[in-house]
């Protein structure tokens, strides 16, 4: 998707991105800025893409953004191959360096603190998200290397 | 330390990065799911206008000898000058006896707070209430409404909280969530319930029986807004006619006939404080609330049938159909004219068909210019169809000819489309709403400017699912409200309802009415609405597959089997109008590209529901009676003049002639027989529209062939006959039948025969 040669498909599969969010209009409002990137495959950090939303915002702020205006900043972005994707591995290594303890699994609290706590936290909400889908409902733990082989797995589908 | 704390933030990072990714992905898939339910349901309710359109103009032209019309006009007839008290008469209950087994609520008037409650709790236990107090019930709350205005004033002195609540969609589990939560109406608790109370759902009967009851035991804190489903032309495309025939064979006729006033005088508009508007779609740049209030709004009894005009149509946009239509009538009389071939008029059939055909004056040719031009913008811009739209005749300059059309007169149906059918939008300006076919989009200045001039605050309408039940928009002037969870499927949304206090800040409450989504979580509850949806979606790609395959042959003028994914897509946008980001639903519909390319052929054999037949022409004609199934039941229930649920046979053919008229594609004479033989009729000359549909649904393409072979052999020889007969004889079932005809006696056989085999 990042090639030049697929620069048409770009291009189009961001304007019926731009387009699932308003069906009548070719805007969408800066908050929606992040899901629209992230969902064309990019692993931007908030401060990144604070950065990037930063420089999409009009002189007048006016909340929202014209796919005209969107299009040359993601364009680049994917050209550049900018904010790549985070593999299986990494991910894995990342979870192993939270489990201290070398346990095979995290408990939620444990989790909780971490993601609410340190790097860029976690809104209430997003916690709560997580672990719904994280937490092996048994065990009351999280067994993370299952976790995330499954959301990997549902992400390549 | 340090060292290793740097790491795990480094790690949280990480994930967090990781996780919101995943989530935005989700988020995604989790919008076009929606688009594609909305979509879907839009597209549906277009076709439903389209078709009225198309009858009403077969009523216009057409001479009042012809069958066809006769079928038809009933609904188009005004409502009949008769006296209140005479239609009383006609709604009364007093001979209907109530049985002694029946073990339902027993109302008495005037109805109290307990029987109000007794009702609710009887419905929970899926007790039905007897049609004797229905009909009660029904003409008190028809009572009432007559004398109320049609803007509700309410007023939250007292501290007295006002709950408001939004489309319900014969969701009775959601309405019991809410009285669960938020207390069953009363002087302490007043209620806004803001339209849409049937259709779709199975208990909007029961719905409407409850809000009824709270209103005359309430009349005074119970407030009702009329919602674009409380009409009885939409209801006979969208389920309530079916629910209330099925629930009431013997009394459903009259029960709807009185419905059909009631929603006709239910008020269009509450206002709060005088500083909230409460209305069930919105508004647009020309709602004036001071002629709202002077409207006879109970002359408005369907949003589909404008102010009836006098003198004769001229405007000349079906000339098409008008040649076919001419053909079913002379082939009726016996006449063998062929149709001519169907031509790829579908395009700019849609583009007419959404006009009001009854305007009374032609068009100037500059009028005309002006129309198409508006087409090509809308087509320019990012609306795809390029329709015409309810309400654009209206606003050209039109002169009446008769007295009785007048310019007021379409002004105030055009005022009332407004109310009950537009939406908001975020780009400025106000546009006809032709995604559904009536009202407005309206823009966040339109907004400012009415709210402006009425002195108000806040825009609280419905009309539109929303994922959390209720949403913001226009810098939060306007709120929209929907009551109906789950709504597309389990999972899909959660249902809202508003606490408005004194200080008139909206508090809300949200809840989701079935245990099982509880245990879910969010990418589940994702995953599993977006699965019906695709699945829905294949549906649709299946039987649309001839035109499909028109419309990739004419890109791949090599044959080579082979599309690229582009064309696919804009293909596929083309035949079905369908408005959906299909590249990015790739992946979920196409299994499988070689070099970017699609072989067709091969994915079409993925999508089959069944087997492909070898006869090309029934596949299609089966593929498009099942494409358009809704149209066709909305037919066969127009048809059905006594609401009685049965049409005969004579009627299913015309009803089938109809329907290729308006397709504009031939259906022969032997393809309404191989229908016939499919079903299982009734023995007395009649078909059940329900057991129709049910078993149009699971066509069963062996048992067509047999009924076919079965039929010939009968019509070749008489030892075929003898066959069937013998067959027959030896059937249990024969001792109980009797047979007017050899027909029905043949028919009979033939079903019994193709059951036997089936089963």
């Amino acid at each position: 998707m990042a090639d030049k040669s697929n620069a048409g498909n770009v291009v189009t599969l961001n304007f019926l991105s731009f387009q699932a969010y308003d069906i009548h209009c070719s805007i969408c409002t800066l908050t929606e800025i992040g899901t629209i990137i992230r969902s064309l495959g990019c692993f931007p950090s908030e401060a990144e893409l604070h950065d990037i939303i930063a420089e999409l915002e009009d002189e007048e702020p006016t909340g929202f953004v014209r796919y005209e205006k969107f299009l040359p900043t993601i364009t680049k972005i994917l050209l550049e191959r900018k904010f790549r994707p985070i593999t299986e591995d990494l991910l894995l290594q990342a979870f192993e360096v939270l489990d201290q303890q070398k346990k095979g699994h995290l408990e939620p609290e444990e989790l909780t603190k971490y993601l609410t706590q340190e790097g860029e936290p976690f809104t209430q909400e997003e916690i709560d998200e997580m672990l719904s889908a994280a937490v092996d409902p048994d065990k009351n733990v999280i067994l993370y290397k299952d976790f995330v082989s499954m959301m990997t797995f549902d992400d390549t589908r | 330390t340090h060292r290793v704390l740097l790491k795990a933030m480094k790690a949280a990072v990480l994930i967090q990065r990781w996780y919101r990714q995943y989530a935005a992905r989700m988020e995604m898939r989790r919008r076009y799911t929606w688009n594609i339910f909305q979509s879907m349901e839009y597209a549906d309710l277009q076709d439903q206008i389209k078709l009225y359109n198309f009858l009403g103009y077969l009523m216009d032209n057409f001479t009042p000898s012809s069958s066809e019309r006769n079928l038809i006009s009933h609904i188009f007839r005004e409502n009949e000058v008769c006296r209140d008290a005479e239609w009383e008469r006609y709604f009364s209950y007093t001979n209907i006896d109530v049985p002694d087994i029946y073990s339902g609520p027993r109302l008495t008037f005037p109805l109290d707070m307990d029987q109000a409650a007794d009702l609710v709790e009887a419905f929970k236990n899926k007790q039905q209430l007897h049609s004797r107090y229905v009909l009660q019930l029904l003409l008190e709350t028809w009572k009432l409404l007559r004398v109320l205005p049609n803007i509700n004033r309410v007023s939250t002195c007292h501290s007295k909280e006002i709950t408001i609540c939004g489309d319900l969609h014969g969701q009775l589990e959601d309405l019991l969530l809410i009285f669960y939560k938020n207390g069953m109406p009363s002087l302490e608790k007043p209620y806004v319930f803001n339209g849409d109370y049937v259709d779709r759902g199975k208990d909007s009967m029961e719905i409407l029986l409850i809000l009824f009851a709270f209103l005359l035991v309430f009349p005074g804190d119970v407030y009702l807004n009329r919602g674009n489903h409380e009409d009885h032309i939409i209801n006979l495309r969208y389920g309530f006619t079916k629910e209330v025939l099925n629930k009431y064979k013997l009394h459903g006729k009259r029960i709807l006939k009185l419905l059909q006033k009631i929603f006709s005088w239910l008020p269009l508009v509450t206002v709060i404080d005088q500083r909230v508007l409460i209305v069930h779609g919105g508004i647009s740049d020309t709602t004036d609330l001071a002629l709202i209030a002077r409207v006879d709004r109970h002359r408005y009894v369907s949003s589909l049938r404008p102010p009836k005009k006098k003198t004769p149509s001229r405007t000349n946009v079906y000339a098409d159909s008008e040649r076919y239509v001419e053909m079913i009538i002379c082939k009726n009389r016996g006449g063998s004219l062929t149709f001519p071939k169907p031509f790829d008029a579908r395009e700019s059939f849609q583009r007419r068909s959404l006009q009001d055909f009854s305007s009374t004056v032609a068009r100037t040719l500059e009028e005309e210019f002006e129309v198409r031009r508006r087409q090509a913008e809308f087509s320019l811009s990012s609306f795809s169809k390029s329709h015409r739209i309810l309400s654009s005749a209206l606003s050209s300059d039109s002169e009446p000819e008769s007295s009785e059309f007048t310019d007021t007169g379409n002004d105030e149906w055009k005022q009332i489309l407004d109310l009950l059918w537009s939406d908001p939008m975020s780009h400025k300006g106000c546009i006809p709403n032709e995604v559904r076919g009536g009202g407005c989009y309206w823009g966040p200045d339109v907004t400012e400017d009415f709210l402006n001039r009425h002195s108000l605050q806040l825009i609280i309408r419905s009309h539109e699912c929303k994922q959390d039940g209720y949403e913001f928009c226009h810098n939060r002037k306007v709120l929209t409200i929907f009551s109906a969870s789950n709504y597309y499927e389990v999972g899909s949304n959660r249902g809202a309802f508003i606490r408005l206090g004194p200080d008139l800040v909206p508090y809300f409450v949200q809840y989701q009415a079935t245990r099982m989504t509880r245990g879910l979580s969010f990418p589940q509850n994702v995953k599993r609405t977006e699965h019906t949806a695709l699945k829905v979606l294949r549906e649709q790609l299946f039987v649309h597959k001839s035109d499909l395959l028109s419309a990739f042959q004419e890109i791949d003028k090599e044959n080579t089997g082979l599309i690229c994914l582009n064309d696919w897509a804009s293909a596929i946008e083309r035949v079905l109008h369908l408005d959906l980001p299909w590249r990015v639903l790739h992946p979920q519909l196409v299994s499988s590209t070689t070099d970017g390319k699609l072989d067709y052929h091969g994915w079409f054999r993925d999508l089959a529901l069944k087997k492909p037949s070898s006869e090309h022409i029934e596949q299609t004609m089966l593929e498009t009676l099942y494409r358009h199934r809704s149209t066709l039941e909305t037919i066969f229930r127009i048809v059905d003049t006594d609401n009685s649920g049965l049409i005969t046979f004579e009627d299913f053919r015309q009803t089938l002639k109809l329907l290729s008229a308006y397709l504009k594609m031939e259906i022969s004479d032997e393809v309404i027989n191989e229908l016939v033989i499919s079903t299982d009729t009734n023995n007395d000359g009649s078909i059940d529209i329900d057991e129709f549909m049910e078993a149009f649904r699971l066509v069963d393409k062996s048992r067509l062939e047999r009924g076919k072979s079965l039929l010939k052999l009968m019509q070749d020889n008489q030892r075929g006959h003898d066959e069937v007969f013998s067959v027959f004889k030896n059937h249990p079932q024969r001792c109980r039948e009797e047979f007017t005809s050899p027909k029905k006696q043949l028919l009979h056989c033939l079903n019994i025969l193709l059951l036997k085999q089936v089963k």
